[in-house]
C-alpha cells in the first residue's frame, strides 16, 4: 500500500534533527530503520507531513566502551549489536536476543534504538535491556538526560521519549562473565515472540550468586521478573531449584490474549520458559 | 537457407526423465519478466477500491464529492453509477437444481455482504492520487447483524437466527448427497453403522478444515485497455480462457471481442482460478471511461477479499468389524461459501466427495454436503480443492481405527486397501482407479523412514515418561486429478468441459512453436511441454517454445488448476505432435521417392524402411514452408492441433510418513522427519516433480501447524497480515525424504498422473496424525487443525485434570472445550486405550 504523501528531511547532525523536530512539531515523525514505520506508514496507520531520516547522522551509530558501561548509539544496527564484540563480552544477553530477532534482512536494516523507540511489547529487545539495568540518554531541545530502564517503558508502544526528543543513546552496565541466555517462544521463525524470557546470571561454583530476568509480552511492556531475581540468588544450579523461583515468573503479570494464546498460557509459559533459560543461561 | 543443416544432432537424446532446469526461471529471477502490475500503457490511469469495513450493512449513502475534487481523480464512480455494465461474478457450478444462488453484482450499491466488498472505485493518474482520494469517498453505511459462525448459519432459518442474504431466506445453499447403495456401487452405510453398533466398532469424530488463505506470491492485478477493436484484458489468473467466457457472458460484450491475457502469473494455488469483482469493475471503468485502467491489489486487500479456501465442519462415522475390516462410512459435511458462490465454490466440497473411500475397499458409503452462505469472503478452490478435505478425514479416521483396534496404523489399512492384483477397481465411490501399487510405496516409505526404529524410540520416550514425546503420522493417500472427463463434468452440472488443447507449428527453419491452453503460473509447463515436444518431435529442447496465457495466441483452452495440465494439456500436445507426424510423412515420402508406407519416424527423422535414405524433420519443415515440391493434394502446412478429452481422471497415490515431536509443558510441536514415496506415473522432469512435491508438502503442513484465517465477532479478519496469518518459510520446514515410483497411469499415452496437489492433500494427516500419536497415551485423540502450541497445551492440560503434568490414568476428553471437537469413540468391546 502507498503511504500518505509526506515531506522528508535528512539531517546529518543530531542539531539539525532535532531543529526539524522542533519546527515540525507532532506532525513530524523520526525514521531509522524504517522496519518498524514504513509498515505503519503504508498501512496508513499513521500520516506524518514530514519524515526525518536518522540515517545520516554517524554520531548516533555505534558502539564504546564507557567504563562501567558499553554504550550502544541507537542507530545501531541489530546485525551490528549482534556482532560486536563488546556486546559479546560484557552484554552477550543483548546478542543472543539479537540472534532470534526477526530474520537477517531486517536485522541489516533495522536499529537498537528504533526497535526501542518503537516499544512494541513483543519486541525482543526490551526485556533483556531492562534486565541488564540499562539507561536511556535521550536529547532534546534543552540538552540529554537520561532515564532509568524502568521509567523508560511507560505503555503500548510508548515511551518516556517526549515529543521533540530523539533517543540517542544506551547505556548497558558490563556484566562481564555472566551466563546469558534468551529463550524466545514461537510458532514460526520470522514471528514476534508470543512469551520470551531474558536471563543473565553471575555463577559462584555451583550456586547462582545473582540474577537478572526480563520478560517479553507478558503485559503492555516488557517487564522485569524481581521477584524470581531474588529466589534465584543463592539456589544451586539444578533443576527443581530453578523450577521453584521459575514459578515466580508470571507473578504479577498481565499478559495479552490474542490469536496466539490466552493470557493464562502465557502464564504459563512464562514459567516453563524462565526455568529453561535460566538453565542454559546457568550453563545447566 | 541452411540454418538447420548446422544444428547439433540432438534428437537422439531422450528429453523425457531428464532433470532440466526451468528455462523460464532465468527470466522470472532475472526480472525479465513481465507482471501484470509492470504493464504501463499510454495515457493509462489507475483504480483504488473503497472497502467496506462491515461485514453486513446497507449502504445509506455515498458522498464522493471531496474525493472527486482531490488532485488527478479523473472519476469516481459507485455501484450505482456503473449499474448493469458491471456485470456479475458467475456461479459455473450450481452443484443441485434447487441451489440458492445470490445474485453477485461485483460492485453492490445498496447492501454489502462481507467485510472488504467495495462499494466504489476511484480512478486517477496516479495509483498513489487514487489511494488518497479513495480515504475521501464518505460512505454511510446501516450495520447488519452478520452470520459468521458455520454452523450456527447452517442452523438459521427466517425466523432464528441471522441470514447471510436475508432476501433469500435461508443460508442454506445446496445439499449434495452420494450413497452406494442408490448408485448401485455399493451398500447401505447406515445399516452397516446400525451393524457395526451391535457388535463391531464405530469411530465418530468430527473434524474442523479450517479456513484457509491462497496466499500466492503476487497480489492480483488487472489492467484492460479498451481501445482498438478487441477489449484486451491483462490479470493475474490462473484461467484467462475461462475469463474471456465469463466476462462475455456476463457483461454481453460479444466474446470475440474480448481478448484476456495472462502474462507472467505469480503463484495461484487455486486462488486466482477466479472471476473476481476486481476484475469486473477494472473492466467495467475501463470500458466507460474509454481509457486503459490499472488496479493492483494490497496485500491487505488480497489477504482480506481474494477467495479463501477449505473451511468445513465435517462429520464422519466410520463403521468396523473388530479386527479393523471397514463396512462403511458416512460423511456429513457443512461447507462454508463465504458472502457469495463463487465461480466453482460450490463444487469444491463435491471433488472431494469421491475421494473419501480412498484407497480403501468400502463395501457402503454415503455422503452429503450442505454448502452455506455466510458474511465472510467467499470460498473456492485452494490447492487440492475437495481432495485434501477427504484424504484428512479418511487418513485421521483410519488412525482412530487402528488405536480403537489396538493394532499399527498400517495393519487396518492393509486389512482394507485395495491390493495391487485387484486393478483396475471400481470403488464404492463410482471411480475406476487404473492402476496403483500401495504395497511396494509403503514398504519403500517405511525403510527408508525407518519406521521400525522410529516407533521403538518412540517406545522409549514413552516409557521414560520423557517431557518430549514422539509420534509417527501415516497417510496413504490417493486422488483424483486430471480435470476431467467432460462427461463427468456435465453429470455434475458443471458449467464447462475438462478437455485441454495445443497445437503445434513446425516453422520453416525447423524450431517448433507450440500453443497450449493450460496456462502457467509458476509450475514450469515451458520446461516439461519443450520436453515431450522434442521427444515426440525428434527436434532440440531449445528449439521448441511453449505459448500459452494469451487467448489470441493459444486460442482455446481450459486453463491450468487440478493437476490437469500435464495429464490433460499434455495429452492434447502428443496428439498434435503426432498429427504433425502424420502430416509431415507424405511430404517425405514424396520427397524420398518411397512409399508412405515405408516412412518410417523416430528420433526426429523420416526413413526409408530397410535403406539408409532419410529426411530430418527440419528439411521436411522447409519442404512445406518452399511447397515447391509438395505431393499432390497435399496442403504446405506442418501445423496442427488437437482437442482431447479424458476418458478418465487417473490417480496417483503414495505413504507419507511424518514424526513430530511434542514438548508436553509447552505444546510446541516439531518436525523430526518427513518421507514421502509418490506414484505419479511416468515422470517427465523429475526436479520440477520433487519441487512440486516439497512446495506441496509445505502447504499441507501448513495448513496442520501453522495457517488459519481468523474473524472476530464482528466479521472483521484478525489475520488479515502475515504477521498474523503465519506461512512457513523455509527455516520452519526440515528436509524432506522426497522420494517417488512410477507406475504408468494407463489413461493417457505418456502415462502421467497428476503432482500438483499430492504433497498437500497427503501431508496434512500425516504431520496431525503424528503430533496425536505423541500424546495418545495422554488420553488424547484429538487436535483441531492447526495444531498450535497452545491447543496442544490445552488438550495435554484439560486431560491432566486442568494442572500439572501427571497424566496418569487419564480418560479420553468426550469434549473439549478448547478444541471444540467431539472426541466420543463407541467403545463397542469396553477398550479403555
Ligand atoms: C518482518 C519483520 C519481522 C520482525 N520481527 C521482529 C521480531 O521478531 N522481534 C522484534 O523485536 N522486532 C521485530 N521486528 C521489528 C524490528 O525489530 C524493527 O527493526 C524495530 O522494531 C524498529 O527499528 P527501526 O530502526 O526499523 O525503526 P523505525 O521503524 O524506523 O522506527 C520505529 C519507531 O521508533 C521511532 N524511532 C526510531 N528511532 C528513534 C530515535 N532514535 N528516537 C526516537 N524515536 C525513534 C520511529 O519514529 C518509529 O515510531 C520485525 C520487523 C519486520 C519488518
Amino acid at each position: 500500500m502507498i503511504p500518505t504523501p509526506f515531506e522528508y528531511v535528512a539531517p546529518t547532525t543530531l542539531d539539525e534533527a532535532l531543529a526539524a523536530l522542533a519546527e515540525h512539531g507532532d506532525e513530524a515523525k523520526v525514521i531509522a530503520g524504517g522496519q518498524s514505520l514504513l509498515p505503519v506508514l503504508r498501512m496508513r496507520l499513521n500520516a506524518p507531513e514530514v519524515v526525518v531520516d536518522l540515517g545520516g547522522i554517524p554520531a548516533l551509530r555505534g558502539i564504546r566502551d564507557d567504563g562501567d558501561a558499553i554504550v550502544i548509539g541507537a542507530m545501531t544496527t541489530h546485525h551490528d549489536v549482534h556482532h560486536d564484540p563488546l556486546v559479546h563480552e560484557h552484554a552477550a544477553l543483548l546478542a543472543k536476543a539479537e540472534e532470534h530477532l526477526a530474520d537477517a534482512q531486517v536485522r541489516h536494516r533495522g536499529t537498537f534504538g528504533g526497535a526501542l523507540a518503537h516499544a512494541d511489547p513483543a519486541g525482543d529487545l526490551g526485556a533483556p535491556v531492562l534486565a541488564l539495568g540499562a539507561e536511556f540518554v535521550v536529547a532534546g531541545p534543552s540538552g540529554s538526560r537520561t532515564v532509568a530502564g524502568s521509567d523508560f517503558f511507560v505503555g503500548l508502544f510508548e515511551t518516556a521519549i517526549a515529543e521533540g526528543e530523539l533517543l540517542v543513546e544506551v547505556r548497558v552496565p558490563k556484566h562481564t562473565g555472566w551466563g546469558a541466555h534468551y529463550e524466545k517462544f514461537v510458532r514460526v521463525a520470522h514471528q514476534w515472540p508470543i512469551v520470551a524470557v531474558a536471563v543473565a546470571v553471575r555463577t559462584e561454583g555451583g550456586t547462582i550468586a545473582e540474577a537478572r530476568v526480563g520478560l517479553t509480552n507478558m503485559g503492555s511492556t516488557p517487564l522485569r521478573a524481581h521477584s524470581v531475581e531474588e529466589a534465584l540468588a543463592g539456589r544451586p544450579v539444578t533443576e527443581d531449584a530453578v523450577r521453584e523461583a521459575a514459578a515466580l515468573a508470571a507473578e504479577g503479570t498481565n499478559p495479552p490474549s490474542d490469536l496466539n494464546g490466552q493470557a493464562d498460557y502465557r502464564r504459563h509459559l512464562a514459567g516453563v520458559l524462565t526455568r529453561r533459560a535460566v538453565l542454559a543461561a546457568a550453563g545447566a | 537457407m541452411t540454418a538447420t543443416q548446422e544444428r547439433p544432432d540432438t534428437a537422439a537424446a531422450k528429453e523425457i526423465g531428464r532433470d532440466r532446469r526451468r528455462k523460464e526461471d532465468q527470466r522470472l529471477i532475472t526480472g525479465r519478466s513481465r507482471w501484470t502490475d509492470n504493464i504501463t500503457l499510454p495515457g493509462m490511469l489507475h483504480l483504488a477500491m473503497v472497502r467496506s469495513p462491515f461485514a453486513h450493512a446497507t449502504i445509506t449513502g455515498i458522498d464522493v464529492t471531496e474525493a472527486q475534487a482531490a488532485p488527478n481523480v479523473v472519476a469516481v464512480l459507485t455501484g450505482k453509477d456503473l449499474g448493469e455494465s458491471q456485470g456479475a461474478c458467475i456461479n459455473a457450478w450450481a452443484i443441485t437444481t434447487d441451489q440458492v444462488t445470490p445474485a453477485h453484482v461485483p460492485m453492490p450499491s445498496d447492501r454489502v455482504a462481507f467485510a472488504g466488498e467495495t462499494v466504489a472505485v476511484v480512478v486517477a493518474r496516479s495509483a498513489a492520487a487514487a489511494r488518497d482520494a479513495a480515504e475521501l469517498v464518505d460512505v454511510e453505511y446501516d450495520e447488519l447483524p452478520a452470520a459468521l459462525d458455520l454452523k450456527e448459519a447452517a442452523a438459521a432459518d427466517a425466523e432464528h437466527g441471522v441470514l447471510a442474504h436475508p432476501d433469500l431466506g435461508t443460508n442454506r445453499s445446496a445439499l449434495w448427497t452420494f450413497d452406494s447403495a442408490e448408485a448401485g456401487t455399493g451398500g447401505d452405510a447406515d445399516q452397516a453403522i446400525a451393524r457395526a453398533r451391535a457388535e463391531g466398532i464405530v469411530i465418530e469424530r468430527e473434524y474442523r478444515q479450517q479456513r484457509l488463505i491462497p496466499a500466492f506470491m503476487e497480489p492480483r492485478s488487472t489492467v484492460v485497455d479498451p481501445t482498438g477493436e478487441q477489449i484486451t484484458m491483462w490479470s493475474a489468473t490462473q484461467i484467462p480462457h475461462i475469463l474471456r467466457f465469463a466476462l462475455a457472458a456476463s457483461t454481453g460484450v460479444p466474446e470475440s471481442k474480448i481478448r484476456v491475457i495472462a502474462p507472467d502469473v505469480g503463484g495461484g494455488f487455486g486462488g486466482k482460478l477466479q472471476q473476481t469483482p476486481e476484475e469486473m469493475i477494472t473492466f467495467a471503468v475501463a470500458r466507460r471511461l474509454g481509457k486503459p485502467v490499472k488496479y493492483t491489489e494490497t496485500r491487505s486487500e488480497s489477504l482480506m477479499t481474494a477467495h479463501h479456501g477449505r473451511d468445513q465442519w465435517q462429520r464422519l462415522t466410520l463403521a468396523a468389524e473388530k479386527d479393523g475390516t471397514v463396512t462403511g462410512l458416512k460423511v456429513e459435511l457443512i461447507a462454508d461459501l463465504g458472502a457469495y458462490v463463487s465461480l466453482i465454490g460450490g463444487g469444491v466440497p463435491v471433488l472431494g466427495a469421491f475421494m473419501y473411500n480412498a484407497i480403501y475397499k468400502f463395501p457402503a458409503y454415503h455422503f452429503s454436503c450442505q454448502t452455506v452462505l455466510t458474511n465472510k469472503t467467499w470460498t473456492d478452490a485452494y490447492r487440492g480443492a475437495g481432495r485434501p478435505e477427504a484424504t484428512y478425514a479418511i487418513e485421521r479416521l483410519m488412525d482412530e481405527l487402528a488405536a480403537e483396534v489396538g493394532v499399527d496404523p498400517f495393519v487396518v489399512r492393509e486389512k482394507n486397501w485395495i491390493t495391487k492384483e485387484e486393478f483396475p477397481f471400481t470403488t464404492v465411490a463410482g471411480l475406476e482407479y487404473d492402476t496403483g501399487d500401495y504395497e511396494s510405496a509403503t514398504r519403500e516409505a517405511k525403510d527408508r523412514f525407518g519406521y521400525d526404529e522410529l516407533r521403538a524410540e518412540q517406545r522409549r520416550r514413552r516409557e521414560a515418561g520423557d517431557r518430549v514425546q514422539l509420534g509417527i503420522g501415516v497417510s496413504t493417500f490417493t486422488e483424483m486429478c486430471g480435470l476431467a472427463p467432460s462427461r463427468v463434468l456435465g453429470s455434475l452440472n458443471y458449467g464447462a468441459g475438462g478437455w485441454e488443447h495445443a497445437s503445434v507449428r513446425m516453422l520453416a527453419t525447423g524450431t517448433v512453436e507450440v500453443t497450449t491452453g493450460a496456462s502457467a503460473h509458476g509450475q514450469g509447463h515451458e520446461t516439461a511441454f519443450s520436453q515431450i515436444v522434442a521427444d515426440r518431435l525428434g527436434v532440440a529442447f531449445e528449439d521448441v517454445e511453449i505459448l500459452h496465457g494469451d487467448t489470441s495466441i493459444a486460442s482455446k483452452g481450459l486453463d491450468t488448476y487440478g493437476s490437469r495440465s500435464l495429464v490433460v494439456g499434455g495429452e492434447a500436445l502428443v496428439r498434435a505432435a503426432d498429427k504433425v507426424i502424420e502430416k509431415a510423412k507424405p511430404i517425405a515420402a514424396h520427397l524420398l521417392e518411397a512409399s508412405v508406407d515405408d516412412i518410417e519416424f523416430s528420433a526426429g527423422r523420416f526413413g526409408v524402411r530397410g535403406t539408409d535414405q532419410g529426411l530430418a524433420m527440419a528439411e521436411i519443415a522447409m519442404a512445406a514452408f518452399a511447397a515447391h515440391n509438395l505431393p499432390d493434394g497435399i496442403e504446405p502446412s506442418l501445423d496442427s492441433d488437437a482437442t482431447y478429452d479424458p476418458v478418465n481422471f487417473n490417480y496417483p497415490h503414495g505413504t507419507h510418513l511424518c514424526a513430530m515431536e511434542v514438548d508436553t509443558e509447552t505444546g510446541g510441536v516439531l518436525m523430526r522427519k518427513y518421507t514421502c514415496v509418490d506414484d505419479v506415473g511416468t515422470v517427465i522432469n523429475p526436479m520440477i516433480v520433487e519441487g512440486q512435491v516439497h512446495g506441496g508438502l509445505a502447504q499441507g503442513i501448513a495448513q496442520a501447524l501453522w495457517e488459519e484465517a481468523v474473524y472476530d465477532d464482528s466479521g472483521t479478519l484478525v489475520s488479515g497480515s502475515f504477521v498474523d496469518y503465519l506461512l512457513p518459510t523455509s527455516a520452519d520446514t526440515i528436509s524432506f525424504d522426497v522420494s517417488h515410483r512410477s507406475t504408468a497411469s494407463t489413461t493417457n499415452t505418456l502415462g502421467t498422473k497428476g503432482v500438483g496437489e499430492a504433497g498437500t492433500i497427503a501431508s496434512t494427516p500425516a504431520v496431525v496424525n503424528a503430533v496425536v500419536d505423541a500424546i495418545r497415551h495422554l488420553g488424547i485423540d484429538d487436535i483441531q487443525m492447526p495444531c498450535t502450541p497452545e491447543r496442544v497445551w490445552r488438550a495435554i492440560h484439560d486431560v491432566a485434570g486442568g494442572g500439572g503434568t501427571d497424566t496418569e490414568g487419564a480418560a479420553a476428553p468426550h469434549f473439549d472445550a478448547s478444541t471444540g471437537m467431539q472426541g466420543t469413540v463407541d467403545r463397542t468391546d469396553g477398550a479403555d486405550r
